[in-house]
Order: C-alpha cells, then structure tokens, then sequence
C-alpha cells in the first residue's frame, strides 16, 4: 500500500495534508533537476546503444568500432586473467607517485616563491619559461639520464606536474588578503603559526585547483610515457594492441581509462570539498 | 620597479621592457652557467648532457639544412588545423549548450564522461581509425582541443548577466543579435581562457602524437635524433619545441589582452 501511494507522482503534495501518510514527503515526483538527470542518463545509455547496435549491424565497421559487449567482455576476461588490475595499477601508481613528487616540491617551493626575494628571483622567471611549454617534449632526455623504467616515467610526470601546481601555489601565496594576516600578527602569532594557520589555509582554495590542473596533465604523460616505453600499464597494453591491429583491445584500454580518469578526477574533487569544508566555496 | 614600467607608455615602453625582461630572466643565465659547469667538470657525461656551445652549433646545422624548418612546418600546422577546428565547433557547441536545454541535455554527460580522460589515450584509437598520416594527428588534436574550449565558452555564455540580455532584447534585438552582441563578448574571457587550455594540449598531443606515430614532424625528429645517439642535436630540437610552446603561448596572451582591451574601464 505504502508502496502504491509512493509510486503515484502526486500531483500537488501541499494539499494533501488532511491524508497523512506515514511516508515522509516524497519528493516532488518531477522536479526539473530529476527530469534533466533522467534525460541526461538516458542520453548515455543511448549513445551506448548507438555504439553496441551500430557496430552489431553494420552500420559501423566492427573493427573501427568493435560493439561495446564485445569490449566489454574483453575486458571482463582480461579482470579473470588478472591483467587489467595489473595494468590500471600500475598507471595509477606512476601517475599518482609523480603527482605527489610534483606537489611535495612544487607547494613548498611556491610558497617560499611568494615569502622570500632571492627565492622568487631565481625560480619565478624558471617557471613561467616552463610553465607554457609542452613538458612532454622532454621525455628524450629523461630517457637518456633515468633509462626507460618506472624511474623515468615518474620523473617526467612530476616534471610535468610540478609546473602548474607551483604556479598556482605562489600566485595563491603572494595575493593574500593583508588583514587576517595583520590582525593574527597583532594577537602575537608567530611566523611559523602564521604559515600554518593563515597563509596555507588562505592560498588552500588556488593550491588545489593547481592540483586539479595538474592531475589529468601527469595522466596525460603517465600514459604517453607508457605508450612509448612500454613496461605495461594501460598505455603500454593499448599501443601493443594498436600495433597488433587489436581493435577489441584499443577499445578496451579506453574504456579503462575513461574510467580511472572519471573516478581520480572525481576523487579529487571529494578531497577538495573535505579540506575547504569551512570555505564559503563550499557553502554554495 | 615594474610599477614604474608599468605607468611608462608607449613609445619609450619598448626599450624599457627589454631592459626588464633582460633583468628579470637573468636566472636562466645562471641555469646556463650550472649546465655548463656540470658537463666540463666531469661530473656529468658529456654524452647525457652536451654542452650548450654543441647544442646551439647542431641547432644551426639544422636550421640551414631545413631539417627544422620542415618538421616544424609539418608539425605546426597539424596541430593548427586541429586545435582551430576544435575552437570553432567548441565554440558553437558551447554557445548552443548555453542557449538551448536540449543541446545542454545532450552535450552535458558527454562532456561529463570525456573531460576527465587523459586526451592521449586515444593515440591508438585514432591509429586504428585513420593510420599513420596527417589526419590521424589532425583528428587527435581536434578531440583533445576540443572540451577545453566547449566548457570554456559554456561557462562564459551561462554566466551573462541577465540584465543585458533583457535590456538587449527589450530595445528589440533578435535571439541572434543577443548572441552576437552581447552573449559572445561576454563570454569572450571565458573563451580565451578555454582556447588558452586548448593551445597547451594542441603541443602536448603534437609532439606526443609524433612521439609514437609519425615518419616526420618535430616529435618523430626528437625521437629519431635519439634513437640515433645525436644527443646535442636532439637537445637542441627538444629546447626548440618547448621555446615555441612557450613563444605560442605568450603571444596568444599578448593577443587575449589586446582582444580584451574594451573590457578595461
């Protein structure tokens, strides 16, 4: 009965009142955030039926695009075997070591940028030379010094990733409102408390989005640096099948990787809702 | 001091900003003298880091015999057909995503799924699709270019303050003359900063792509060049690469600015 009541879209709830129902208001059956998610949702799951449907009869050449079952049961053979925990694995460690390599030397490297001259004088004009150029252009040259092991391929990640997140860590650090810093220096803060407890939290929301600049950059260059190295990972298997003419596996690997993509970049986002919980940002 | 600079204008403002730049880049030159001292001291192999005299006589050698010259052309203008493909249909999608639900409802959740995807992932896709030549680099590029420039604009267009879009149509401007005149100049830094993103990516999957699939352009150059143990020919092009990466990107700034000029009260 409750479930009747529930499944009828009640068309105006304000009503109702003289029947109290012992479900807790429903929400409003079709509001125009459901409709637009319903819509939305529906999209992909059409565009997934394109794809399996298209390539199953023809319209599209299956080695083009193999249908999307024929992908994904690869994919679900290769979980079985054991392969694609291995490879995804293997990605996300060299992307994720680089990624931090670049923060822990980029952060504390912006801030001192924003907190002393000499610092600022030698590395400000270093990164904005570096912070525009293709970074992955330098991939030869980690080769030559670090070989073509994970060495090499994490150092080219964080290379690539420490420009952006220093950047916006001492544009973060050196535009800083004066007043909190006036009034926690007037209540006798000392200068290591002031770091800790007004400047990083105040530059927190511009170092983050350097952060968010700078992750799918190091996925970026974790794949590359895959694709041309070999060593496995996502990358490494995707150009073997390519050379392979191994279309299933191509399509494979990018299904792969648009999910880690989805779920490090949403990740990330999660993070940063949880540290800026106290910034107005958050409050929107 | 640059304030200074900054209240001098034009015409004694160009001397003056070379002075600066000259000062301000000064760093480099002390990178330069570490490079140097690190290769002849013999702490570091002159083959794992040639001295820069090497490089610059291998970069000149290359420039005269038009080795450079031509991979670069080759490279280039793929990456210019890609990305001004991308900032054209990025940006009416994104303007057409602002304007009608429908386009948002369909464009959203695929932009949703396909803007968090590292761009070069689809190296192999495009290989299988289109082979080795220009158009599999083309089409790279376009598709990595591409959300970048259709988020930028949608979130220009979206943030238009409704008062100028009431006042614009109350004196009687069409749905069109909305767009052209009002909707697309303010949404014209937003669009910038999307073509900017856009202009960053365009070198990185240039030079990638060619990294793994190519038989000319400057990333199938670097490679070979390494592959055949030319290293201070391969620093050279690698340092030419990045200096016209940043060369783009400074004068797309010079030119955002300059387009943006109206926007100053």
């Amino acid at each position: 009965m409750m479930n009747m009541a529930g499944a009828q879209p009640l068309a105006r709830a304000p009503k109702s009142s003289v029947q109290k129902s012992p479900v807790p208001p429903a929400p409003r059956a079709l509001s125009p955030r459901m409709v637009d998610i319903g819509v939305q949702v529906a999209v992909v799951a059409a565009l997934a039926g394109l794809w399996e449907f298209g390539a199953r009869f023809g319209a599209l050449n299956p080695f083009l695009l193999p249908p999307l079952s024929v992908v994904l049961g690869r994919i679900w053979e290769d979980l079985i075997a054991g392969t694609v925990l291995v490879d995804l694995g293997l990605t996300l460690y060299r992307a994720l070591a680089g990624f931090a390599i670049g923060a822990v030397i980029g952060i504390p490297l912006g801030i001192l940028m924003a907190r002393s001259a000499l610092v600022r004088w030698l590395f400000d004009p270093l990164v904005s030379i570096g912070f525009p150029m293709p970074k992955i252009a330098f991939l030869p040259i980690f080769i030559l010094w670090f070989d073509i092991y994970d060495t090499s391929k994490i150092i080219m990640v964080a290379f690539s990733c420490f420009f952006p997140i220093v950047a916006a860590t001492y544009a973060g650090c050196s535009s800083l409102d004066k007043w909190p810093i006036w009034s926690a220096r007037s209540f006798g803060a000392k200068e290591r408390d002031l770091l800790w407890e007004v400047y990083l939290p105040m530059a927190m929301p511009q170092i983050i989005t350097g952060l968010q600049v700078a992750l799918p950059v190091g996925m970026i260059t974790t794949i590359v640096t895959e694709m041309l190295m070999g060593g496995r990972g996502v990358g490494g298997a995707m150009i073997m099948a390519g050379r392979f003419a191994d279309s299933v596996g191509v399509f494979a690997g990018i299904v792969q990787i648009i999910i880690l993509g989805f779920v490090v970049v949403k990740s990330l986002e999660i993070v940063r809702r949880r540290i800026l919980v106290w910034h107005p940002e958050s409050r929107r | 001091m640059s304030d200074i600079l900054a209240g001098r204008r034009r015409p004694s403002g160009l001397a003056y900003a070379i002075v600066d730049t000259a000062v301000r880049f000064s760093p480099v030159l002390v990178l330069a003298v570490f490079w140097e001292f690190l290769g002849l001291s013999g702490i570091v192999s002159q083959q794992m880091l040639p001295g820069l005299v090497e490089i610059f006589s291998a970069f000149v050698d290359m420039l005269i015999n038009g080795d450079l010259l031509y991979n670069t052309t080759r490279s280039v203008s793929r990456a210019a057909a890609g990305l001004g493909a991308a900032v054209v249909v990025g940006v009416v999608v994104g303007l057409m995503m602002a304007q009608f639900r429908a386009a948002r409802l369909l464009v959203n959740p695929i932009v949703q799924i396909f803007y968090p995807m590292p761009k070069s992932a689809l190296i192999p896709v495009v290989m299988i699709w289109l082979g080795l030549g220009d158009s599999s680099k083309i089409l790279l590029i376009f598709l990595g270019c591409l959300l970048p420039v259709v988020v930028g604009t949608y979130n220009g267009a979206r943030g238009v303050n409704p008062f100028l879009l009431w006042s614009a149509s109350s004196l009687g401007a069409s749905r069109l003359d909305v767009l052209r005149e009002v909707v697309l100049p303010a949404a014209m830094p937003d669009i910038l900063n999307g073509c900017r993103t856009a202009l960053a990516f365009s070198f990185i999957l240039m030079v990638s792509s060619e990294f793994v699939i190519a038989t000319d352009g400057v990333g199938f150059m670097i490679s070979s060049l390494g592959d055949g143990g030319q290293y201070p020919a391969m620093f050279a092009a690698i340092f030419f690469v990045a200096g016209i990466g940043f060369a783009a990107d400074r004068i797309y700034a010079m030119l955002a600015r300059r387009a943006l000029r109206w926007r100053e009260a």
